[in-house]
């Protein structure tokens, strides 16, 4: 039981972050509305960012921008002082793709929606199936 | 269909929690994400680029071949909406909705009549007209000037508070999305129309390749900013910083020009005539 | 950082997440999603991760709702899913 309980607690907020994922990947597989799987491929992707921020972080440590006196000079740099920049700089790109690829989704959404009138994935199979 | 989804998903979660329990313990400075190379950018970004935010360092300068096909990417996403719907529609089939000032009675003109556009007592409206919103429209005069000036802020501070070219891009884009919204679609593209958003984006992706091919131009590699030493007149890290900061700017137009392309696409279903 | 705020916004985000799923109204299935959007911003911040922080506060809580709404608005509002 002990053990246990000393691994929840010192793993339990990765657990949320796969929670999360997990919750964001159930909306894609079951919603049958467009709409709802691209707000789940978007809980997805920022679920992921999470998970990866969290990586970067360091106890006692301050944001990744160097500090610096007022007379200009920069105090010493020591590496347990700042957190891990490297994780921010990799997300900041996946939430730039993101941001893409929702716009191209809510473009392809409203040519669905042009042509079929109706955004339920049930309804557009039955819809291409009958001759 | 959904149970087998659920049984999927736990499965699935079932695996990640079982791979977590192999994890560094939250917050360890000695995790093996911070031991490679990261100590090196944190200590040496200062005297190698002269710019405090690690974050703009690295993403602008040390890894700067990613940022390029990231501006590349959202590039290609503009030019994407605008492939799936822009319909060009043919003047002879569209009506108009026009109303009347004094009376308010409104009425629908078929087949490429209109009236002049200065009319006095015609006005032409959209589909779900509002009356004038003196609040929204006052307010929004006031406000957009300040939001440009903030997001010039954003770009030009990048090097010493967070933010950069990226941030400084949307907020820019999303100025002129709230002129859109507060007053017309066509008010909007009187001020930014079609042709000046694509010109935009391709300029911010050119200034970013274009930068590359001056630094190869004067013997080193694509994208080594201490190439510009000899241009501008300063020692290599300074030109290191003057190099991120055109970077940024770069990347900043051709954002900005992809969200208004988003926008006016995605609020007018391709046709331009009507938004929000 | 501090422990209990992170543990209440982690709370309020998967119930934004579960939610913004469930409703059957379009549009609010939008608006909460710029909520979540949004409360993920600040779980970034109290992580130390401004830059990135920033970002989703603009892009996130800012023209993504706002794509999506315009969205809705050109397609239909109601579902039965």
């Amino acid at each position: 039981m002990e053990p246990f309980l000393d691994v929840l607690i010192s793993k339990a907020n990765y657990w949320t972050y796969i929670f999360l994922m997990m919750i964001g990947l159930y909306g894609i597989m079951t919603k049958k509305n467009m709409v709802k799987k691209i707000i789940g491929m978007n809980i997805l992707q920022t679920a992921v960012i999470l998970f990866f921020i969290s990586l970067g972080a360091k106890e006692n440590a301050t944001i990744p921008i160097i500090e610096h006196g007022h007379d200009g000079a920069q105090s010493a740099v020591t590496v347990a002082h700042y957190i891990n920049p490297l994780p921010h700089v990799l997300m900041l790109t996946a939430i730039v793709v993101a941001v893409a690829t929702l716009g191209v989704a809510l473009a392809l959404v409203i040519r669905i929606h042009q042509k079929y009138h109706t955004l339920e994935e049930n309804e557009i199979i039955e819809m291409i199936r009958e001759p | 269909m959904k149970n087998a989804a659920l049984l999927l998903v736990v499965i699935l979660g079932g695996v990640l929690i079982y791979g977590s329990l192999e994890f560094p313990i939250w917050g360890d400075p000695l995790s093996p994400a911070c031991c490679h190379v990261s100590p090196y950018y944190i200590e040496k970004a200062v005297e190698d680029t002269a710019v405090p935010n690690l974050v703009t360092a690295v993403l602008a300068d040390y890894r700067g071949y990613d940022t390029m096909f990231e501006t590349i990417v959202i590039f290609a996403a503009g030019m994407g909406c605008v492939f799936l719907l822009r319909t060009f529609q043919t003047k002879e089939t569209g009506s108009r909705l026009y109303r009347h000032i004094p009376t308010g009675i409104t009425i629908k003109i078929e087949k490429k009549g209109r009236f002049p556009e200065d009319s006095q007592v015609f006005e032409r409206i959209d589909s779900h007209w509002v009356p004038h919103d003196l609040i929204v429209k006052t307010t929004c005069r006031l406000i957009i000037p300040f939001i440009q000036i903030f997001a010039l802020y954003v770009i030009a501070h990048g090097h010493h508070s967070p933010g950069g070219g990226f941030q400084g891009g949307v907020i820019l884009g999303a100025a002129m999305i709230i002129y859109s919204i507060a007053f017309n679609l066509r008010a909007a593209k009187r001020r930014m129309n079609e042709r000046a958003t694509v010109i935009l984006s391709t300029l911010g992706v050119f200034i970013y390749a274009g930068i590359g091919v001056i630094c190869m131009l004067f013997g080193l590699n694509y994208l080594d900013y201490s190439a510009l030493a000899g241009l501008f007149g300063v020692d290599p890290v300074m030109a290191r910083s003057h190099g991120i900061l055109i970077v940024e700017i770069g990347v900043g137009i051709a954002v900005m020009a992809v969200m208004v392309t988003l926008y006016y696409n995605l609020a007018s279903a391709g046709k331009h005539d009507e938004g929000l | 950082m501090i422990w209990q705020i992170e543990l209440i916004i982690l709370i309020i985000v998967m119930i934004l997440a579960v939610g913004a799923l469930s409703v059957k109204d379009l549009l609010g299935a939008a608006i909460l999603f710029g909520a979540y959007s949004f409360m993920m911003c600040l779980l970034w911040a109290i992580m130390g991760a401004v830059d990135v922080a920033f970002t989703e506060a603009s892009v996130g809580a800012g023209v993504s709702t706002v794509l999506f709404v315009a969205a809705v608005f050109r397609t239909s509002r109601r579902t039965e899913d």
